[in-house]
């Protein structure tokens, strides 16, 4: 189907209220919020947010996440660290949860942000319905990596039963809310129009 | 090949749009106010009346343009103070209480970010208050503003648009739902060694949730900007 697009017809959308200005506007004159062309230009943002996160990342999962005091012994867990404890004693749900929660879908957010990133330059892939979905699911998926840094803090507030247990948080949940935070500005930052960016030079603007 | 420039209509659970095959000339005819753009796939759309049980889709992507709802302004005004009620009740009463071998321990919410309040972690218990507290009540806020006016058909307030699109922008930011859903995650972690009760401050949050999953639905974003109207 060809599409009469915004960019294509010398306007510019808001991307919040959905109102069309000319070209030339900077502001929305309805709801106020920027107006940014479709450009390859935003990406940048996208890359910039995306390395902060995976810098973040790493400490995310090299420090403890969570002390754990039991009857005097005390033990310094870090995310994967709990994922083996977890299988160690036999908790195989709660293992694979833990691990698709907190391991690999912030890993498949980073590859799937960066293969969004690199992918709408390509004009070979423009107009794929597939990307639109991908980015529909990081933006959606996004925002509930979060619930890790939430379970160590119900976890530590709760389990503070002096000798017998208690739970204290490691300096690992910081990093990961940082990573969160970071890994949700990049794919915010992310122009889904740019998804449908026809090949350079075949249309009019 | 002509390109085509589609209403925005379709009847609503169904999945197609009535293309009309208008030339691209003939748009600049139209004013722009009767324009709507697609903020996922930037394709053009002409604003067409959509009916109380319909919705329009872009006619490229699919993505939901408009959602027209009878009602709505003042089921979100109402939803929000009941939202703001419940945010209220679920910080002062107590959220969990724990026991084991004899020993026992309450926290709530405020407890909760208060986890991590020692040492250099502290930012992170500001940054958790901000997201299941602050953020959540800031936009409930900031909709009963816009939308208080608008529903007895009075002109909107001063900013009403800033306060509509802060609103919408602290959407993803505001985790109150993502806080309870971990409050679960964290119960079956501990459920082996102790056990678990819980406060009123629990169940007011989880109704919170149920309460801004129907504001979510009873809102229509198209018709709130169109009552907002230009500056």
């Amino acid at each position: 189907m060809n599409v009469l697009t915004a960019r294509a017809a010398g306007l510019i959308g808001c991307t919040r209220c959905g109102r069309v200005w000319p070209g030339e506007a900077s502001h929305c004159g309805r709801c106020g919020a920027p107006l940014a062309p479709v450009t390859t230009i935003s990406l940048q943002r996208v890359w910039a947010w995306w390395f902060a996160g995976l810098i973040a990342y790493v400490p995310a999962n090299m420090l403890p996440m969570l002390r754990t005091a039991t009857l005097g012994h005390e033990q310094a867990n870090t995310i994967l660290g709990g994922v083996i404890e977890l299988v160690a004693h036999h908790n195989y749900g709660v293992a694979a949860i833990v691990f698709i929660a907190s391991i690999m879908i912030p890993v498949a957010k980073f590859i799937a942000i960066g293969y969004l990133a690199l992918i709408v330059a390509h004009e070979k892939f423009a107009g794929s319905h597939r990307h639109l979905h991908l980015y529909e699911v990081v933006e959606f998926i996004g925002r509930w990596s979060m619930i890790d840094v939430f379970v160590v803090a119900i976890l530590s507030a709760l389990v503070q039963l002096g000798f017998v247990a208690s739970i204290h948080p490691g300096p690992a949940a910081a990093s990961f809310a940082l990573s969160v935070a970071f890994t949700m500005l990049s794919a915010q930052n992310f122009d889904p129009r740019l998804i449908w960016l026809p090949p350079l030079g075949t249309d009019k603007a | 090949m002509e390109a085509t420039f589609p209403i925005a209509c379709r009847p609503f659970g169904q999945d197609y749009v009535l293309p009309m095959n208008e030339s691209v000339d003939h748009m600049s005819e139209l004013p722009l106010s009767e324009l709507i753009v697609c903020p996922k796939c930037d394709a053009l759309h002409r604003i067409s009346e959509v009916g109380p049980d319909e919705q329009a889709a872009c006619a490229r992507c699919g993505t939901l343009l408009i959602t027209p709802r009878p009602l709505s302004f003042l089921h979100v005004i109402a939803l929000s103070f009941t939202a703001m009620i419940l945010m209220i009740g679920a910080i002062f009463f107590p959220f969990l209480r724990i026991s084991a071998q004899g020993l026992s321990h309450n926290s709530s919410i405020f407890g909760a970010a208060m986890a991590f309040s020692e040492g250099f972690l502290a930012p992170l218990a500001f940054a958790v208050l901000l997201m299941i507290v602050a953020l959540p009540a800031l936009r409930f806020a900031a909709l009963i503003y816009t939308l208080w006016p608008l529903a007895a058909n009075r002109p909107a307030w001063p900013r009403s648009a800033q306060a509509f699109r802060l609103a919408e922008a602290l959407q993803p930011w505001s985790m109150a739902e993502i806080f309870v859903v971990g409050t679960a995650v964290a119960l079956v972690k501990v459920a082996g060694v102790a056990s678990i009760s819980f406060g009123p401050a629990f169940w007011a949050f989880g109704t919170l949730i149920i309460v801004t999953a129907l504001k979510n639905a009873f809102m229509s974003k198209w018709s709130i900007w169109e009552a907002i109207g230009p500056r």
